[in-house]
């Protein structure tokens, strides 16, 4: 990135990644809860692989959605604590433009590498490699719409103390619609009849509203909480 | 009288202090008028027998639940593009009565539901969004309970409202996108309602009665949020006095 406008949008994607792979025990923590939900799941509904293989893509898809929802309070909190969130408000940038970017770098340091373990602990869940590669390709499409419409919750709840559990209650109900078509379009490429591309077409949709919807709301959540 | 006249909060309280038994007094003959049609001039299905009665308490409900959350989005524009100060009270005093009308809706449906579908609950559509919808009312709840200033916390929730409308037109098209169990629109549909008249009619007064009783009971909890929100300043304002007090005394 080169000249004086896009410089500061590249500075602060960097800090952001940075910030976000190495804050609060790093960006593995993620994918080692990742892999704690996946792990536990096989005790809960018994060791049956044929089972298994049919609730994977459901199961990955779930513990992605617990993991990013975890890791959702450090997306302003810590900008809050110490100050530097005060900055971004008074530094005259679009508010909505640096959201994005924060979700970005946040999607790239978590959810990032949540898609690149789905594949490994899809092998747990006794996954075909075409459930496989549908399972991922749903999360890489659909876990930065999780991200996004995360970030509103992150924001409302940025003042507060402890305000991880209630995060968690806010964004789910608008997270439903992503998992739904998410698992049904990693299902629709196992089961043969249901057509892979629709629900496929409705997740991209989604998680391209998120990104317009997600920072505008974010962005007006934290205008209020800093006044 | 405009609607930002109300913006005085006693002037609010005056004018709901009179209007108040007025909606009371209608509230009150519609639930005579509609129940008498409901139980003794409605015929029972001929398939379903009496638990079609049920419909006269279910659908209102989940119309009620809908126009509840309808109030709150039009609110939360209030409180965020004209800064009015009585949007955030009307929003916040519209949550716990919507929530009560979906809790309702989901109850009676499923009531309904274990003798006509042999299962009190389906993961179908329309009961799934209704569903969201409950989760959410009660999440704003919780939003408002936990953001102790009133103000900041008016703020928040609208934002969020804002963003969970979108579930309004989902649960109202749910039945039409989806081919579900839940049985499609029957009474708000563009050729004209698909139900006998001797049903209609009951269904419709209840529905004004339930509307009349959401229209009570809001202004009943505005008028209780505003005179909460006194109670407020003056404990803040109370305790602002008294350690300046202490001090004095100490220094004595």
């Amino acid at each position: 990135m080169s000249g004086p406008k896009q410089g500061w949008i590249a500075a602060l994607f960097v800090k952001e990644f940075r910030l976000s792979v190495r804050v609060g025990g790093g960006a593995l923590i993620g994918v080692l809860f990742f892999l704690a939900v996946v792990t536990v799941i096989p005790f809960g509904v018994g060791p049956d692989l044929n089972l298994l293989a049919r609730i994977g893509p459901a199961v990955l898809w779930i513990g992605a959605l617990l993991a990013t929802l975890l890791g959702l309070d450090r997306l302003f909190q810590a900008d809050r604590d110490d100050g530097s969130l005060d900055l971004i408000l008074m530094s005259g940038r679009p508010l909505e433009l640096v959201v994005l970017l924060k979700c970005l770098s946040h999607w790239a340091g978590t959810g990032l590498p949540l898609v690149i373990a789905a594949p490994v602990l899809a092998i747990f869940l006794n996954l075909e490699p075409v459930a496989m590669g549908a399972v991922t390709l749903t999360l890489l499409v659909g876990t930065p719409a999780l991200t996004l419409v995360g970030a509103i919750g992150a924001a409302l709840t940025v003042s507060l103390r402890r305000g991880g559990l209630l995060l968690a209650v806010l964004v789910v109900p608008i997270a439903i619609p992503v998992l739904i078509f998410g698992v049904s379009a990693a299902d629709a490429a196992v089961t043969d009849p249901t057509p892979f591309l629709t629900p496929f077409l409705f997740l991209c949709a989604l998680t391209l509203i998120s990104a317009v919807v997600g920072p505008v709301a974010a962005a007006a959540a934290l205008r209020h909480a800093s006044d | 009288m405009a609607l930002i006249d109300l913006a005085n909060p006693t002037r609010f309280l005056t004018l709901a202090g009179r209007l108040l038994p007025w909606l009371v007094a209608a509230t009150l003959a519609c639930f005579a008028v509609g129940l008498y049609m409901a139980f003794f001039v409605a015929p029972d299905d001929y398939q379903q027998g009496a638990t079609v009665k049920i419909m006269f308490i279910h659908v209102p409900a989940a119309w009620l639940a809908m126009f509840a959350y309808s109030t709150m989005t039009l609110s939360a524009l209030g409180t965020l593009v004209w800064k009015h100060p009585l949007a955030d009270v009307s929003a916040k005093a519209a949550a716990p009565i919507g929530a009560a009308f979906t809790f309702i809706s989901l109850l009676t449906g499923s009531l309904w539901g274990k003798p006509m579908w042999g299962t009190y609950w389906v993961w179908d559509a329309r009961l799934t969004s209704v569903l969201v919808l409950f989760i959410m009312y009660l999440g704003l709840i919780a939003l408002w309970r936990t953001i102790e200033d009133p103000i900041r916390a008016g703020k928040a929730a609208a934002i969020l409202t804002l963003v969970g409308a979108v579930n309004l037109p989902i649960i109202k098209f749910s039945v039409d996108w989806w081919n579900t169990l839940h049985q499609p629109a029957s009474v708000i549909r563009l050729d004209g309602p698909t139900i006998h008249p001797t049903i209609l009619w009951p269904l419709l007064v209840m529905a004004l009665a339930f509307t009349l009783f959401f229209l009570v009971v809001h202004v009943m909890a505005m008028r209780n949020e505003i005179l909460r929100r006194r109670v407020r300043t003056l404990q803040m304002r109370a305790a602002q006095i008294q350690p300046a007090a202490a001090a004095a005394q100490a220094a004595e």
